[in-house]
């Protein structure tokens, strides 16, 4: 019932190094794009706050502040969610340390609430969504600071 | 076709991409219908994106992932609020479990129902349906091949040239033409291997093979209430392994009497099924005339920008307008002027037409009288190597043929693309060619034509 979402490989790329961590099961990519260091972008407007006119909807840009951070992506279409209910705490806060397999988060589409569980160990620097708001798939959730 | 109305869909989310996603926002942008692109991580660049109001990442590149992954599809629907949905064409248009979850999500799936696309879907059943509607249909099994020992029977029966064919197929795959006898063996397991692998259905039957026909086509559209129009031909036999290159309205090959013809019977193949939407029933026609029914289109096509031009509807928003409960006023409509469409794909002409993706680095489009272009590419797009190699669309219009055939080749000597391979230099010999000109083809026309 729980759609178990693996993030599956992992890519860090610093000048001329690059590591790549894959884990036995295969199924989704989860790459950290390593550009230019720019701003983190606030991740793509959809649904119901619905851009401005003109506005072309859709970037999903690598938000890396910092060179060492790693980004966990949305690996699904759905509504982001923090708790698994409205009444329990949050999965993680800011400062939090997740571990390897740890949930970070629901995603729910069409009445199926999917627990995304963290690929990475690290310190949860900042959560780029907020509450209840939609998601697409790539999209940018968290960034963790690897320790 | 459709009378003018008020009431419309609200959101319009596009199950498709390239020129066709483009094309469908173009229309619901006149209309006042907001827009949601879906695209996979390879298309984030693309235009449709750009110009949607709303966009939603579907998933990596591979189809499979993205533009057929259906949970995702309707997961974009959910979190968009989106009241309808366009297929386009390819990829989920003709698919009746899409058809079906849409309804049952409360989306409406702008087509046919799902029980008119699977009884046109399957090849056999199709022509089933249309021998009792009393269309007139191409000699064969009439149902799937049991053996090889049947297929030699009945290929007797009919008499050769026969052609097997996937009941579960499309795009030339599973399609063997058998001349004699001693080939029959072979050819049948083939096809059915092919069909396996292309379709997970093996499933073959056979047909007459109908030598040096005319692939010509006839437009439908039905709405909800039960009535059925036509609006003429299109003629779609310039093909290259069955993918069509060129396609024209009106036929070179029609007559007054013959479009009469075929247009009743197309019109009694969508009635027998109570056909709502645009489609299309694509005829195999002999030199003597005759015609047979081959195959509906449950879905709008490529092609249909030929017959807007010289009918002078939107067939988009006439599809959306029906599939807003509008009803059609059930005349039939016929060429007023005459259009040719040719189909740009990132092919080299000079290599097999291999497909040439890339980075587009010049891109200069023609434009004039009488000149219009559906393309979702520009100057600096790179085009993904995961999808369709078609990158444009040119259609002439003009009000003789001889005068479409100069304003496309005046444009096609504009057309600039750099950065990759085009079927330009293919279209610009094919506009000169004698046998184009007096509109002597069949589709066995490629099969003698070379480029220079």
């Amino acid at each position: 019932m729980v759609n178990k979402s693996n993030i599956s490989e992992l890519s860090i790329e610093e000048k001329d190094i690059k590591i790549t961590i894959k884990q036995k099961e295969d199924k989704y990519v989860t790459g950290v794009p390593m550009q230019q260091t720019q701003a983190a972008p606030a991740p793509v407007a959809i649904a119901s706050p619905a851009p401005s006119a003109a506005a072309p909807a859709a970037k999903p840009a690598a938000p890396v502040a910092a060179d060492n951070l790693l980004t966990i992506k949305s690996p699904m279409i759905g509504t982001f969610y923090r708790r698994p209910s409205p009444d329990k705490p949050n999965f993680v806060e800011e400062g939090d340390e997740v571990k390897n397999g740890k949930v970070v988060c629901i995603i729910e589409a069409m009445k199926l609430f999917n627990e995304i569980e963290s690929e990475i160990s690290g310190r949860v620097v900042k959560i780029l969504v907020e509450d209840s708001t939609p998601v697409e798939y790539d999209q940018p959730l968290f960034l963790v600071e690897p320790i | 076709m459709t009378k003018d109305s008020k009431s419309t869909f609200k959101k319009i989310l596009i199950a498709n991409r390239g020129e066709i996603a483009l094309r469908v926002i173009r229309t619901c942008r006149e209309m006042g219908i907001k827009t949601v692109a879906v695209y996979s991580t390879a298309d984030k660049d693309s235009l449709h994106v750009k110009f949607a109001d709303e966009a939603v990442c579907i998933g990596r590149p591979s189809s499979s992932e993205s533009y057929l992954n259906i949970p995702h599809l309707m997961a974009a629907m959910e979190i968009t609020n989106a009241d309808a949905v366009h297929p386009g064409y390819g990829f989920l248009a003709e698919n009746a479990k899409f058809a079906e979850i849409c309804g049952e999500h409360g989306v409406k799936f702008i087509g046919p129902t799902p029980e008119q696309i699977r009884c046109m879907g399957d090849k056999i059943t199709a022509k089933e349906t249309m021998v009792k509607a009393g269309v007139p249909v191409v000699p064969g099994s009439g149902g799937l091949l049991g053996s090889v020992e049947e297929a030699k029977q009945i290929a007797k029966e009919i008499g050769y040239p026969v052609i097997l064919k996937a009941t579960a197929g499309g795009g030339g795959k599973g399609m063997r033409v058998v001349w004699e006898e001693a080939e029959i063996e072979k050819a049948y397991n083939t096809a059915k291997a092919e069909a396996l692998a292309s379709f997970k259905n093996d499933g073959v039957y056979m047909e007459k093979f109908v030598e040096e026909p005319r692939h010509i086509e006839i437009q439908v559209a039905g709405d909800r209430y039960g009535k059925v129009c036509h609006m003429s031909e299109r003629d779609c036999s310039i093909q290259r392994r069955h993918q069509k290159l060129v396609e024209e309205s009106p036929s070179p090959f029609m007559t007054d009497d013959l479009r009469q013809r075929m247009g009743d019977a197309a019109v009694k193949a969508a009635q027998a099924i109570g056909y709502e939407s645009v489609g299309t029933i694509e005829f195999l026609v002999d030199k003597h005339r005759n015609f047979y029914f081959m195959e509906m289109n449950t879905r709008i096509q490529v092609e249909h920008c030929v017959t807007e031009e010289v009918t002078n509807f939107d067939l988009i928003k006439e599809q959306i307008k029906i599939a807003a409960g509008e009803p059609i006023s059930g005349k039939n409509y016929y060429p007023d002027m005459h259009a040719i469409e040719c189909r740009i794909n990132a092919e080299d002409p000079y290599n097999d037409f291999r497909p040439s993706p890339g980075k587009i680095t010049v891109l200069h489009q023609p434009g004039g009288h009488g000149i219009r272009i559906d393309s979702h590419v520009y100057a600096g797009y790179v085009i993904p190597p995961f999808y369709d190699s078609m990158i444009a669309k040119i259609i002439a219009v003009a009000r003789t043929r001889k005068e479409a055939i100069d304003t496309m080749s005046r444009a096609l000597s504009e057309y600039v693309i750099e950065g990759v391979k085009t079927t330009i230099p293919f279209h610009q010999q094919l506009m000169r060619n004698e046998d184009f000109i007096k509109g002597n083809f069949t589709t066995k026309f490629f099969d003698t034509f070379k480029i220079q």
